[in-house]
């Protein structure tokens, strides 16, 4: 503790110095936080994913819709314990640029499936009852204010009704919670059975199916008999648990998020390799002084570990204020990438590359002090 | 011309000592390498989509889709609907007197990426009977055209390298029908690229639909859209959106663009500050390494402003060697990668990073505003410093 003082005044030997030196770790880990934090985005869309669901889609393509009539062929597939059904209605509310994911489906029997969301039992009677009635996530009806008993315009730009109209009106009869993951509380749902008698094309028809499976270990097995019961049919069929089916998805997005991963790595290291270099540079600059230190009696390990304690205290306090920052800026961003968090083990991570920076910087010089000849380096040969 | 041959100096005898702090040097340059090679790559990714999507379809052509819609993929039109449009005035007509104009079905079909085996959405369009007088850009370079009637494709050059199954000869399976391909096609590297070809009945036919996705025509000429298009609206059996055929495009590569820039400049930005860091400290320790030195000069006669300007130079000097170090790291790394994402109707665009000239000069300006802030600092104390107090510190 007696020896604070002295590493308090050789971190502000060179105050402009120190000052750049933080400021720059700080930027580093800025930009490491908010990276790590948009990848747990994904990463807990993913794991949202229930290991005993199963998504039936086109084998063509899951934009191509399957027939109405698969349904109780699928219940029927031994290993099935629930299905369900959905499309894709793409909307948006007054303006192209609020874009609402809409979702026609069966209540009861999509409920059924999604423990996760949570939707009182009265409203879901309500939803029954009222043909033109929808649900909506709490995040999407706290964004635009909307709350029970509202009447909802969504124009789609897919869906025609039988009058040539594109926009569909929706009482609003209930809001459905996630607590587990917010961003799953972003949908639209309502009535299959109000988009089908209305809709001009396409009729009889469903996007995808979502089957609930008895047994999770069994998952595979009722994929492929599902598979093979539409085999050589005019509509054969893909089945995928949802996580596979999501990291299809993410990786149709393709080589962009690889290159872009591959290219904030390499900001990091650049950032990282800066501060490295002047921290070296600073600790070669006092060699001098830390000959003073050994002449007054300063053993080889005492001065090691002061520079290496200096060189942590750098790290750690800019590596905190870095992710401070970053998780700072994502409500900021919210609109943009949804709700993002730093997720701890991203901290313990930033930490830990914190204190890996410290020894990488700090030791070479360090080493070289405990090989110091007194005399020359009080010379300042 | 006094003044000329002292910063000359100064900044000659300055750069001369570099290899003596190269390590505190090359934290510039590494810096804005960085800074620089981060920004082009991801503005290369915008460049060459927006060069691909954007540079698909022509002025003198014009889209036709249901209005409301999007998007191709959004867009259901009536074979009634598509007669009706082909009958508008405006569009070329052509020796036969038939229109120039083709309605075009567009499906979906799951092919997996070589790069990673996984399933993507590939475009099939259904082009009618004019679909390639249409387009004079398309011409099949291995293979021929498909017949129209049969169950025959043709790909792509994008298309080709991207994903499996699509070579010359091969089938695929398509609800139950085969098709074979039987060409490649080129389309100077526009979106058309990353699509297969084939004639739109037998599309529609196979898929067992009977809606058409969109029409496109040969206008008589630029001018004649004005008069197409309210022909068009203005018809009370139809409900449509009428666009050139190049403004459709250019508006499908809008978003992927802004998110690529917003991207480049976000992370671009944030880096540029660090790197700022970097070179202030940088400038401010080979300032203090040279007190004595420029304290001397000063002594001897040369001016605060030689001093300012001498390590000015050098800070931008050592930024431009980086960013030209970055743009080359980008042009190497990047130039020219066939890459593929999904684009806003829902399908695999194929395209190439482009590093062009007016990126680099990007790079370099963004460099060499680094280099003069993070060079200003360190000069202005520099010239300030005490000329006696200098010389006498050891």
């Amino acid at each position: 503790m007696k020896f604070l003082p002295l590493l308090w005044s050789g971190l502000w030997r060179k105050r402009t110095r120190t000052v750049f030196t933080l400021l720059s770790i700080i930027v580093a880990f800025v930009l490491f936080g908010m990276l790590q934090g948009v990848n747990a985005v994904f990463n807990n869309a993913l794991n949202a994913s229930a290991v005993d669901r199963l998504n039936v889609v086109s084998r063509i393509s899951f934009t191509e819709s399957l027939p109405f009539g698969y349904l109780s062929q699928i219940e029927s597939v031994p290993g099935v314990a629930g299905v369900a059904y959905q499309s894709w209605f793409g909307t948006y509310y007054q303006d192209p640029k609020n874009f609402v994911f809409s979702f026609p489906l069966d209540p009861a029997r999509f409920f059924a499936l999604y423990p996760e969301l949570h939707l009182s039992k009265d409203a879901l009677a309500a939803l029954v009852r009222t043909r033109t009635g929808a649900v909506v996530g709490r995040e999407l009806a706290k964004k635009y204010g909307w709350k029970v008993g509202d009447r909802v315009p969504l124009h789609s730009v897919i869906w025609t009704q039988a009058n040539g109209s594109s926009d569909w009106q929706f009482d609003i009869v209930g809001i459905y919670d996630a607590p587990l993951d917010p961003n799953q509380a972003g949908s639209f749902f309502f009535n299959y059975s109000y988009f089908d008698e209305a809709r001009s094309f396409s009729k009889g028809t469903v996007g995808w199916y979502i089957v609930k499976v008895k047994d999770p270990k069994q998952a595979m097995q009722v994929a492929a008999a599902i598979d093979k019961r539409f085999a050589n049919s005019s509509d054969e069929t893909k089945t995928q648990t949802e996580k596979e089916f999501a990291q299809s998805f993410i990786k149709q997005q393709g080589d962009i998020s690889f290159i872009v991963t591959a290219i904030l790595g390499a900001v990091f290291f650049t950032l990282l390799f800066l501060t490295g270099n002047t921290m070296m540079q600073s600790v070669r600059e006092r060699v001098p002084e830390l000959a003073v230190l050994k002449t007054l009696g300063f053993t080889d390990f005492a001065v090691v570990v002061l520079i290496l304690a200096e060189a942590l205290v750098l790290t750690l306090f800019a590596a905190l204020i870095g992710l401070g920052i970053a998780a700072a800026t994502f409500p900021a961003l919210k609109s943009i990438i949804g709700e993002a968090r730093l997720p701890a083990d991203v901290v313990t991570l930033g930490m830990a590359m914190a204190v890996l920076l410290a020894l990488c910087t700090g030791l070479p010089p360090a080493w070289r002090t405990t090989r110091l000849n007194i005399i020359d380096a009080l010379a300042g040969r | 011309m006094n003044m000329l041959r002292q910063i000359r100096a100064v900044t000659w005898m300055n750069l001369r000592s570099i290899p003596q702090r190269f390590g505190a040097s090359s934290v510039i340059v590494v810096g804005i390498a960085g800074v620089v090679a981060v920004l082009i790559s991801v503005l290369a990714m915008a460049t060459g989509f927006a060069r691909t999507v954007a540079g698909t379809g022509s002025e003198s052509r014009a889209i036709v889709l249901r209005g409301g819609s999007d998007s191709e993929l959004a867009s259901t039109l009536t074979r009634d609907a598509t007669l009706t449009i082909m009958d508008a005035p405006g569009i070329r007509k052509d020796s036969a007197g038939k229109p120039i104009a083709s309605a075009e079905a567009v499906v979906i079909v799951d092919m997996p990426k070589k790069s990673n085996d996984s399933g993507a959405n590939v475009s099939i369009r259904g082009v009618g009977a004019a679909g390639m007088a249409l387009r004079p850009e398309i011409h099949v370079v291995t293979g021929r055209m498909f017949q129209r009637g049969l169950r025959e494709l043709i790909v792509g050059k994008g298309a080709q390298a991207q994903f499996k199954g699509l070579d010359v000869g091969s089938h695929i399976a398509l609800r139950g029908s085969d098709w074979s391909i039987v060409g490649a096609f080129e389309s100077n590297g526009d979106s058309h690229e990353s699509e297969l070809l084939a004639d739109g009945e037998t599309v529609l036919s196979s898929y067992r639909r009977n809606l058409y996705q969109s029409v496109v025509a040969q206008l008589n000429s630029k001018n004649a859209f004005d008069a197409f298009k309210t022909s068009l609206t203005t018809n009370p059996q139809l409900s449509v959106d009428v666009m050139r055929e190049h403004d459709y495009y250019a508006h499908q590569s809008q978003r992927m663009s802004n998110v690529l820039s917003f991207v480049a400049y976000f992370v671009g930005g944030i880096m540029a500050v660090g790197a700022l860091f970097g070179a202030l400290n940088t400038m401010y320790s080979a300032v203090s390494v040279r007190s004595r030195e420029i304290a001397t000069l000063r002594a001897i006669g040369f001016g605060a402003s030689a001093v300012v300007l001498s390590v000015l130079i050098e800070a931008m000097l050592l930024s431009v060697v980086g960013a030209l170090i970055g743009a080359g790291l980008a042009w190497a790394f990047f130039n020219g990668n066939v890459v593929s994402t999904l684009g806003s109707n829902f399908t695999q665009v194929v395209f190439r990073l482009a590093v062009d000239p007016a990126l680099v000069v990007l790079g370099v300006v963004w460099a060499c505003a680094i280099g003069l802030v993070g060079g200003l600092f360190p000069a202005i104390r520099a010239a300030r410093l005490p000329v006696a107090t200098a010389l006498r510190a050891v």
